[in-house]
């Protein structure tokens, strides 16, 4: 069995995404309610091992995992990717060069 | 996969003028993959059940299509909500590469590729000859420990709950798996349905790996454990080298978001949820 964090923790971090993506409203979505009615359903059992409550740990551990690595690679996305190529004089301003100015040609001033 | 993408681009043929306007550029860099945007053109998501018990997703009125121009269902409210949850997730712009469930669904649906669950099995069960974990490197030391103590411990298990053999081997070629080990994994991979074998062949190219993928869907790796494990080499590389963010971080944060829809994406599609409620007892 993957070491599984407990299902408090990963039912309050779903709902951290959820509320990252959603906005102040998140507690009026379908997502919200199926997920709290799910951890609830499942938080009383017996002693003994149950399969479903596992499964269904594993399913929000997964889940959380997909909620957090979509937002962090949308975050990095937007910062190295998401503004398409740069110039090439932004590009060479980055490591604090410039571009040269070709005499008589391109970009010469006169 | 992609072209799944690709066809939801083409179907709405004014993408890319729309993209003009967009405050992002449409000349995105071709280094991340399918990073086609739309705006979006509904406010409200939800959720319904249509004939055959199937559930269907509604932008404001209209009912969500795949690319191909079928009508978007799936097998249970899970999955449906999961899917909703990714079209209320974006904001100005519909950003498709991530929404890595519904891209899925997109592909069980469509089926772009056109082919039959057995030969998905034997491009999946191809993979086994190739598998990451499988081969191994000959020098740094340090490495080599490394896959040793990190891959080994996978590959038993592995070997065990299937009673197969696999191996590992630092020869060019790979090791020697027996006809007797992919047979096991194909009448194994039978009980799958149609969907949790796209799933299932998702997961597994993303990886590079069945066995990982394996203990990953048998939960005995979670999703952070397979992919850190898929990604062993460059993991080792990072730590000597350092770790570029735009780069490196980029690529894990992708490959788990991907991985983690694709497991989920099995998981949902292939249970036939069984509500058994315990009876009262006054």
């Amino acid at each position: 069995m993957a070491g599984l964090s407990s299902p408090l923790r990963v039912c309050r971090g779903i709902l951290k995404e959820l509320r990252a993506v959603q906005g102040p409203s998140y507690k009026r979505s379908l997502a919200y309610n199926y997920v709290m009615d799910q951890f609830r359903k499942n938080q009383v059992t017996g002693e003994r091992y149950c399969r479903a409550q596992q499964e269904a740990l594993h399913a929000s551990h997964t889940y959380l995992c997909l909620l957090t690595s979509t937002r962090n690679h949308l975050a990095l996305h937007n910062i190295y990717h998401g503004k398409g190529e740069r110039s090439p004089e932004e590009a060479a301003g980055l490591v604090g060069l410039r571009m040269p100015t070709q005499p008589g040609g391109k970009g010469w001033e006169k | 996969m992609f072209r799944s993408l690709v066809r939801l681009q083409s179907r709405f043929g004014n993408a890319l003028s729309l993209c003009k306007e967009c405050p992002t550029s449409p000349f995105s860099l071709k280094y991340s993959t399918a990073t086609s945007e739309r705006r979006k053109f509904y406010q409200d998501v939800s959720i319904s059940q249509g004939e055959g018990g199937l559930y269907e997703i509604n932008l404001d009125q209209r009912k969500l299509k795949t690319p191909g121009g079928k009508l978007f269902t799936v097998p249970n409210e899970a999955l449906a909500i999961a899917v909703a949850t990714e079209w209320d997730a974006q904001r100005d712009t519909l950003k498709f590469y991530t929404m890595h469930l519904s891209t899925l669904c997109n592909t069980a649906l469509d089926n772009p590729t056109q082919r039959n669950k057995d030969q998905m099995i034997n491009a999946a069960l191809k993979y086994l000859e190739t598998d990451t974990v499988c081969y191994r490197v000959d020098d740094p030391y340090g490495l080599v420990e490394l896959q040793k103590n990190e891959w080994d411990p996978v590959l038993h298990w592995i070997e065990n709950r299937y009673n197969v053999t696999i191996g590992s081997s630092s020869n060019i070629l790979g090791p020697e798996i027996p006809e007797a080990t992919k047979d096991t994994f194909r009448q194994h991979l039978k009980s799958y349905n149609f969907w949790s074998m796209t799933g299932l062949e998702y997961v597994i190219t993303q990886l590079k790996s069945v066995v990982l993928s394996f203990g990953m869907i048998d939960k005995h790796l979670s999703v952070e454990q397979a992919v850190l494990l898929s990604r062993l080499e460059e993991e080792y590389q990072i730590q000597s080298w350092g770790n570029v963010e735009w780069a490196h971080d980029y690529d894990m944060y992708e490959l788990r978001a991907r991985t983690a829809a694709g497991a989920l994406f099995i998981q949902l599609s292939s249970e036939s949820s069984t509500v058994k409620r315990k009876l009262l007892q006054d």
